[in-house]
Order: structure tokens, then C-alpha cells, then sequence
């Protein structure tokens, strides 16, 4: 599905990934672990086609095709989807208006017609059921005054509506309170489908006990400096990220 | 990838959908003003002896006057010798006298602008005065109106058919010498529309009027005067536009409203005149004074105004609160882009008791246009327990346009109550970027976010314009992402 060949990009003249390397096949969890600032976010941007970054080396593919030649909203509507470490507020539009516009050009893409009034309706109502949210924030302004963990929830709520293929999660986790967390992870369980590949960025491993993922890799640096399955999250739990840098440097 | 600044400025490069030019033979007064062209300006016009008076008033005025340069727009001066006063489709005598009359190429070109004015095909409900040039060429449904007491008619028309009803009210709210661009309107106006709605009626039906600038090298000097009597209401939409043209024509209207005891008027503006090309070349110069007297105790008066077209809009609606318990409304959407220039307001004078205002104005400001709010709120002496509310928000789209806030308030009643809250933002990449992440194209991005940006003034237009003020919006924005 996602093929990242030694990827390299800078900001400016300012290289942040160093020749990554990672293969993402359908239904996989992939959980990319790694200290602040390592390129966590960087990666997902460019993934997802955020300007401001040049690909200096290597190749991304995604189903076959060149996936930096694309636009970003080719990429959301051949299925990318990244839910943001920081959700932007929209003021003035409303969470239902942004969602129904953004299935419908993503079904437009698809040959398919626009979903009528009264189904989206239904599917929307059965999502925020999913996610335990309350039927009023599809009316509010997109994030608008919206708490660090309402925003990330939002964030699984597009998810599950536009149901894309590959979904890049950054730091969803983060922000959320216990029991939240454990609700967007049921939510993200309940949308798993053979098919559907994820690609988790995290700072802890207790998102990974609700999600088990497949394969965890440790980015630092810029590269992935360490790749192994759930075992290594708990690991590095224990042992911080100075073993497996160090071991790098080594 | 995803749109920089750069691309945010290529998004809103606007495509002008009216600009076409209709050919006929026309009546025009050759170019140039003075009290002969005043005079025959009278009488091809047909008007009651005291207009010339007023007419002859007023322009000896304006010779006295300076063209305003407070305003925060730019242009080089307006030769008025150069433009000429008059122009009309040549017709017969008096005019059509039905729509079978009026030439063929007209109705195409109205037809071509989404107003057919055949009554069949016209929106149920809503009655059309159609202005072309410097005439009313035709109105619609004016017998229905009729049979309600409701006049609706040209001013010209009116002016013969109900002289004494249009000299009691004509320049009772904005004088003759009011301002340098009302002096001369009051000059020299050619046509517009008048609206009477007699004791107790609720007129059944909206009104409005379209203009339609054809003509090269001439000016537009509408004039409207609306009349809502006691208890009564109407709700009155005008519509704009005008032909691309490498000059720039000039549009000076004057607006009079007024509003007896407990009648109310909603007037409510979709302007969209030529704005120029993307280099700033051509486009309307739209310098219009609109006034409202809630002249009645509980009287209200609305003004709801979608601003997108001119290349210069200096335009004030105000409402001046005479009556005890009136009510003045401002809602305001005015959107620049490329080299436009919007000076534009409100004045609320309140003078009554307990008289309240309402001010809710929403600028956006595109590609390196400028774009000011200017307000005066005013309470006098005698406005006990008066208030006013006044929101006024900015967006920015790009970074070589600019938005400007100039609230003028001068109160003279201690129990008066002001309040005004500003807010200017942007259009950050990092929304379009989320939204692009989200399936939608750039271009559909900044619509959406200038759509909900305005959506408490669009929600006050009447149904069928807050569609077409929202596709135009959109129309405005349209361009390509590079
Ligand atoms: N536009 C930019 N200009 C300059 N430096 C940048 C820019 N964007 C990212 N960087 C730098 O690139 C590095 C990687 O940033 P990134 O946001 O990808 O880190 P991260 O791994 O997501 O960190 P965190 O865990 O804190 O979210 C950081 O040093 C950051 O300062
Ligand atoms: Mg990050």
C-alpha cells in the first residue's frame, strides 16, 4: 500500500529526514515511536502533501502510484488521511457542513453521488454514537473552543466518516484523558478492516495496549533507527529512548 | 502540494460573468453639465416645474463643493465634464406600456443576468423594477401591487402620476446639499425606483430593482425613495451590474428611506458592479448615499447590503433614529479583491428614546485590495436609554490586502449604552492545508471559510438572495490553484 524508499527532506536548507525507509502493506498497524522534535510530524506532512517541504531524495509510492506528484486533496480523496498532532479551528463552519462537503468530494472522486441529506444523517449520528460524542459538536464550528481532547476525537470522527485507507494518526493520543483514550481506541478497533492500513505516531506504549500494532519503529534523528514488533514499545517504556539512540551512535 | 501564499493569491482571481455588452440605439446626451443640460434633462424627463428648481438648487450647490478625500480610497479625479448625463434606449413617447413593448435585445439581456422579467417566468413573490442606463424600462407585477394600495413604480413616473407624495418626501432625508455626490445626484438623477406603502399594509410581495449599466462614457444617478406609512412593511432588494469596460464609469446613487409609526423596511443590496480587471483597470466607481429617517415612533428600518463588485464602493447606509423606540439595523458584507477599494459603514444618529442600533459588518479583503469599515455612532442629547451593538470582523485572504477599522462614536446622553468588538483574521494555510486533507480542492477551502464567515449577515437576506449572494461569494473566489 505505502512504500517509503530512502526518503529524504528538508525544511529550507534544513534536512529533517535522513533516508527513511518503511513498507506499510493493507491491514497493517505500524507504530512510529521517537523523541520530540525526532520528525515524527514531518513525515506525516509529507505524506499527506503540506507545503513547505522538499523532498531532496528517494520515493514515496502509494498503491503503485507516485504519491509526492499528487495534490494533497487527490491524496485525501484516493484515501490518505492524517489526523493532526494540532487540529486547526474553522470558525464560521460548522463540523457537519465541513464533513458533508469533504464525503461528498471525496464520492465525487469515486464516481459515486453525493450521499442525500437524510443518509449522511444517519451515518454521521451512527459515528459520533461510535466515538461517545455529543450530537451538538456537529453543529459547532469545526474545533472552535473545542478542549485539546474534544479536537483529537473530532480528529477519529472525520476519520470514521470518510473512511479512508491509510490513516495516519500523530499523537492522537496525547491530550486525552483515560477513558477517552480508550473510547478513540475502541472507535479506531471498530473501522479496522483488512484492507485498511494504520500508521500510529505515539509517545506511549498505552495507546499500543488498546492498539496492538504489527510492527513499532523507533524514529530518531531522522531515520528509523530501530524496528521490531509490540515488545519494543514496552521496552522502550522501561529503558527511554538514549538505548536505542546510543545504539545508533554505536 | 498544498496552497502557499502564493497560491492563496492566484485563488481568488475573479471571473466577471456580466459583462457583456448589449447593442442598441440609444438617446445619450453628449458629455458635459450645465444648467442647460439640467434643463433638458427636465424636459425630456417631463417633470413637474418644482424639479427644476430642485434640480437647479441642488447643482448650484454642488458647483460649491469639494469631492471627499477623507475616504481611505484612492482615484484619480473624475473629470464630470466628460460624462455624459443621459442615455436611454430609444423608445417611444411615454414609454412601454406593456412588457411587449420594450425592446426584445433588453429583455434577452436581463434574461442573460437571471432577472427574466416576463411575470410567468419571474419568481413568484417578488416584483422587479428594471433599470437600464439612465430609464426604468420596465416593472413588474405592478397591477397586483396595485390592488394592495402598494405603489411601485419608476420615479420618473412617479414624479408625474403622484407629484405632491414625491415633493413631501424627495430630499427629506438626505438634502440637496448634502454631500458632494448627493448634490449632484440630486442634480442630475435619471430614474430609479419609488415605493409607497400605504397605512397598515403589509406589502405582499418583494420588491426590487435592478440596475443594469450599458452605455459607454455615461453615469448612473439612480435615485430611490422608499415610503412605508404607519403600521406597514416591506422588504426591497436592489441588484447591480454593469459591462467590463477599460474605463471606469461612475455610479452615484442616492437612497431615501422612510419609516412612519410602527412601519418597518428591510432594504437589502446585492451589489455587484464591474470591479475592474485583475490589473485594476476599468470598473464602477459606486459613490452612494443611502439614508433612512425612522422618522415614526417603533419604526425599524434593515439594511442588509452583499458587496463584492466596484472598483471603488464609498457608501454609508445610515439610519438616522428620530422616533421613540425605533430601531436601526446595519448587516454588511463587503468583499474586495485584486485593486478594489471599499469605504464602507454605517452612521446610526440615535435622537429618539430608547432607540437601539445594531451593527454587524464583515469585511474580506482579497489579493491587494483595501478594505475599511467606517462608523459613526451618534447619540444626542435627548436619546435617553439608547444602545447600540456593533460587531465588525475582518478576514484576510493573502497578505498584500488590507483591512481598516474606523469607529467614530460621539455620545451626548450619560445613559447611553455603546459597545463595539472588532476581530481581524486570516485565512491561514494551515485551515486550507486541513481542509485540502480533507478532500477538498483549495478553491472550495476558502469559499466555505468566507461563507461562514459571513453567515450572520446572510442569514438576514431574504431567501432567494442569500442564495445568490452565496454563489456569488463563491463566484468572486473562483480562480485556479497553481
Ligand atoms: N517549518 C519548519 N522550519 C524549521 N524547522 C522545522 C520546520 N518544521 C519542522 N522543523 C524542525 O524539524 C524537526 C522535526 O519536527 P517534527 O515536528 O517533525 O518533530 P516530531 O517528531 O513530530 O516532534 P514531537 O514529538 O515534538 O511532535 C524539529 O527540529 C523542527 O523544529
Ligand atoms: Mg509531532
Amino acid at each position: 500500500m505505502l512504500n517509503i524508499e530512502n526518503l529524504h527532506v528538508s525544511v529550507g536548507d534544513k534536512p529533517i529526514l535522513k533516508g527513511i525507509n518503511l513498507q506499510v502493506k493493507p491491514g497493517e498497524i505500524h507504530a512510529i515511536m521517537g523523541p520530540n522534535g525526532s520528525g515524527k510530524s514531518t513525515l506525516s506532512h509529507v505524506l499527506s502533501g503540506k507545503s513547505g517541504y522538499t523532498v531532496t531524495q528517494g520515493q514515496v509510492t502509494y498503491e503503485g502510484k507516485d504519491l509526492t506528484e499528487m495534490a494533497p486533496e487527490i491524496r485525501a480523496r484516493e484515501g490518505v488521511f492524517l489526523a493532526f498532532q494540532y487540529p486547526v479551528e474553522i470558525p464560521g463552519v460548522s463540523n457537519i457542513y465541513l464533513l458533508k462537503a469533504a464525503l461528498n468530494s471525496i464520492r465525487k472522486h469515486q464516481g459515486l453521488p453525493e450521499v442525500d441529506a437524510m443518509d449522511f444523517l444517519t451515518l454521521i449520528k451512527e459515528k459520533v454514537r461510535l466515538l461517545e460524542m455529543d450530537e451538538r459538536f456537529l453543529y459547532r464550528a469545526v474545533n472552535e473552543g473545542f478542549s485539546g481532547g474534544e479536537k483529537k476525537r473530532n480528529e477519529i470522527l472525520q476519520m470514521a466518516v470518510l473512511e479512508p485507507k491509510l490513516c495516519i494518526l500523530d499523537e492522537t493520543d496525547s491530550g486525552l484523558d483515560i477513558d477517552a483514550l480508550k473510547v478513540v481506541a475502541e472507535g479506531v478497533n471498530s473501522i479496522r478492516l483488512p484492507e485498511r492500513s494504520f500508521v500510529m505516531i505515539t509517545h506511549y506504549q498505552r495507546l499500543l495496549d488498546y492498539i496492538k500494532p504489527d510492527f513499532v519503529h523507533v524514529l530518531a534523528h531522522g531515520q528509523i533507527v530501530k524496528s521490531g514488533g509490540p515488545e519494543l514499545a514496552l521496552e522502550l517504556e522501561e529503558k527511554g529512548y538514549s538505548w536505542v539512540e546510543n545504539k545508533q551512535a554505536a | 502540494m498544498s496552497a502557499s501564499a502564493k497560491e492563496i493569491e492566484q485563488l481568488i482571481g475573479k471571473e466577471y460573468k456580466q459583462g457583456f455588452v448589449t447593442e442598441l440605439e440609444t438617446d445619450t446626451f453628449p458629455p458635459g453639465l450645465n444648467e442647460e443640460v439640467i434643463h433638458k434633462l427636465w424636459k425630456i424627463k417631463n417633470e413637474p416645474e418644482f424639479m427644476l428648481e430642485y434640480r437647479l438648487k441642488a447643482f448650484r450647490h454642488w458647483q460649491t463643493m469639494k469631492s471627499p478625500e477623507w475616504a481611505f480610497v484612492k482615484f484619480d479625479p473624475i473629470d464630470y465634464q466628460a460624462v455624459s448625463y443621459y442615455s436611454a434606449p430609444k423608445r417611444k413617447e411615454d414609454g412601454p406600456k406593456s412588457l411587449d413593448e420594450v425592446d426584445p435585445q433588453i429583455l434577452e439581456a436581463y434574461k442573460k443576468l437571471g432577472i427574466p422579467l416576463d411575470e410567468q417566468e419571474r419568481l413568484a413573490g417578488v416584483a422587479v423594477d428594471a433599470v437600464f442606463d439612465s430609464v426604468s424600462v420596465a416593472t413588474t407585477f405592478k397591477s397586483k401591487l396595485k390592488e394592495a394600495g402598494v405603489i411601485f413604480c419608476p420615479i420618473s413616473e412617479a414624479l408625474r402620476e403622484y407629484p405632491d407624495l414625491v415633493q413631501q418626501y424627495l430630499g427629506s432625508v438626505v438634502p440637496t446639499g448634502d454631500n458632494f455626490f448627493a448634490a449632484l445626484n440630486s442634480a442630475v438623477f435619471t430614474d430609479g425606483s419609488f415605493v409607497y406603502i400605504p397605512k397598515g399594509v403589509r406589502c405582499p410581495m418583494e420588491l426590487s430593482t435592478y440596475f443594469r449599466i450599458n452605455a459607454a462614457n455615461t453615469g448612473q444617478f439612480e435615485r430611490t425613495l422608499i415610503i412605508a406609512d404607519e403600521g406597514s412593511y416591506v422588504s426591497y432588494l436592489e441588484g447591480c451590474t454593469a459591462p467590463m469596460r477599460d474605463e471606469n464609469q461612475l455610479h452615484a446613487a442616492v437612497v431615501e428611506l422612510i419609516a412612519l409609526d410602527n412601519a418597518e423596511i428591510k432594504y437589502s443590496t446585492v451589489q455587484n458592479w464591474y470591479p475592474g480587471d485583475k490589473e485594476g483597470k476599468g470598473g464602477i466607481y459606486n459613490f452612494v448615499t443611502k439614508r433612512a429617517d425612522c422618522r415614526g415612533e417603533n419604526s425599524k428600518v434593515s439594511w442588509t447590503q452583499v458587496e463584492t463588485g466596484s472598483a471603488i464602493t464609498w457608501k454609508y447606509p445610515s439610519c438616522v433614529l428620530t422616533g421613540n423606540n425605533s430601531i436601526g439595523e446595519f448587516y454588511s458584507v463587503a468583499l474586495t479583491n485584486n485593486y478594489q477599494q471599499a469605504d464602507t459603514g454605517t452612521k446610526m444618529i440615535h435622537i429618539g428614546k430608547n432607540t437601539r442600533s445594531t451593527i454587524i459588518s464583515k469585511g474580506i479583503s482579497a489579493g491587494r485590495a483595501q478594505n475599511t469599515y467606517r462608523g459613526l455612532i451618534k447619540v444626542l442629547k435627548g436619546a435617553e436609554n439608547a444602545r447600540n451593538y456593533t460587531q465588525c470582523d475582518s478576514l484576510l485572504v493573502g497578505d498584500k490586502c488590507g483591512a481598516h477599522t474606523f469607529p467614530y462614536v460621539e455620545v451626548k446622553q450619560p445613559s447611553a449604552q455603546v459597545e463595539h468588538e472588532a476581530t481581524t483574521s486570516k485565512i491561514s494555510e494551515d485551515q486550507l492545508f486541513f481542509c485540502q486533507q480533507r478532500g477538498l480542492s483549495a478553491e472550495d477551502a476558502v469559499s466555505m471559510i468566507v461563507n461562514g464567515f459571513c453567515k450572520e449577515v446572510f442569514k438576514e437576506l431574504p431567501m432567494e438572495f442569500a442564495v445568490e449572494a452565496q454563489a456569488l461569494l463563491g463566484l468572486s473566489l473562483e480562480g485556479s490553484v497553481g
